[in-house]
């Protein structure tokens, strides 16, 4: 044999095919275990990909860098999925327009909550005013809420943690909770997960329901609209 | 279907263009979401646009594309959600109250924002049948 198995490693390890191959290959595996529990909130697909993937860079000693490498071209069609929302919204927009009203009172009532939720909580916890003011935008995506945490002078990373954070506890909590409450109203639960948990929960609501599907897309949209005019006048008034 | 894909990101430019051009301060594709809507919307409205990648109903037009996008959403939040387990320790140095806080604050908002929407949309189809 000519080539060690190290050397091998160390070309594979610096090539995007094998990070790309690794994150699609995960995913595909926790995305059929979550379709075989019937999609039990428990199974989220982000949730266990990205620590199966954290922990193989761990142990492989990778660098985020090298690993973005190969997954930027799954993170780059975010965008074009945005995009993508014009369809489902397309084929729904009847239900869309008979319910207007009720987003746009649902849209300010949550967005308020959630920016004035988590600045409240973290102050009277005792946490730092850097990381109050990183998790003010957690409710929005993840660029937006960076960039509001960057004109904020506040930690862009700390941000993106809580963000994530946020989409994949929303993800997880909202079936049982909105089953719990005995709210049948599709269009008013995958709302409410679009405000709460932007993408993630959006992606948790189109694996549940079309209609959810669809408002939690309106929802995450004018939310990030919102919230980028709301926690400066959030930070003005509710921290002395 | 590359067609159809080309028509996507070509919402998605226009979009980003018209926002840095501006200076809006919103997300070019959520107005990329705008255009691509607005061209749905004319294609039923003027037959001529109905062609190639707005066809309608066809195996590879712009609606099955962004179908196929949108079942895998969850795929797209893989690379960022790497990005945090490589930032653990930010959570540990903030400890437990970090997390409790954006749990609590994660009920709260899908509580009020559902008990808004629910009657909000209760009052106004009374609103509709008293009239």
């Amino acid at each position: 044999m000519s080539g060690d198995p190290f050397s091998l490693w160390v070309y594979l390890s610096q090539s995007p095919l094998l990070w790309l191959t690794v994150t699609l290959l995960v995913y595909a595996i926790t995305d059929a275990i979550s379709i075989w529990t019937h999609r039990h909130p428990l199974a989220n697909p982000v949730l266990h990909s990205m620590w199966i993937i954290g922990a193989f860079l761990k142990l492989t000693n990778t660098s985020y860098t090298t690993y973005f490498g190969g997954a930027q071209f799954v993170h780059f069609l975010l965008g074009p999925a945005t995009v993508a929302l014009a369809v489902p919204l397309y084929e729904n927009r009847k239900v869309v327009a008979s319910a207007i009203l009720p987003m746009l009172v649902a849209l300010a009532a949550g967005s308020v909550t959630a920016v004035a939720s988590v600045m409240l909580f973290a102050e009277a916890v005792g946490l730092p005013r850097e990381v109050v003011l990183s998790m003010a935008p957690k409710s929005v995506t993840a660029g937006v809420a960076m960039g509001i945490s960057e004109s904020l002078h506040a930690d862009p990373s700390l941000t993106a943690v809580a963000v994530i954070l946020t989409g994949i506890m929303g993800a997880i909590t909202v079936t049982p909770l909105m089953n719990w409450m005995g709210i049948t109203d599709f269009r008013a639960r995958g709302f409410a997960v679009g405000i709460a948990a932007h993408g993630i929960g959006t992606a948790r609501a189109f694996q549940v329901d079309a209609v959810a599907g669809v408002f939690a897309g309106i929802a995450m949209s004018l939310n990030a609209l919102v919230t980028s005019l709301l926690v400066p006048l959030a930070v003005t008034f509710l921290l002395r | 279907m590359i067609a159809s894909l080309s028509l996507v990101l070509l919402c998605q430019l226009a979009g980003e263009a018209l926002v840095r051009g501006i200076g809006a301060p919103m997300p070019g594709p959520v107005i990329g979401l705008m255009f691509l809507l607005v061209l749905l919307l004319l294609r039923d409205r003027f037959a001529v646009l109905a062609r190639g990648p707005l066809l309608g109903g066809e195996a590879d037009g712009v609606e099955s594309i962004s179908r196929g996008l949108l079942a895998n959403l969850s795929l797209l939040f893989v690379p960022a959600g790497v990005g945090v387990v490589q930032k653990l320790d930010l959570i540990v140095n903030h400890g437990i109250a970090f997390l409790g806080v954006l749990a609590i604050s994660v009920l709260i908002t899908l509580l009020v924002t559902v008990g808004t929407f629910i009657v909000a949309s209760r009052l106004m189809t009374r609103g509709e049948s008293e009239r």
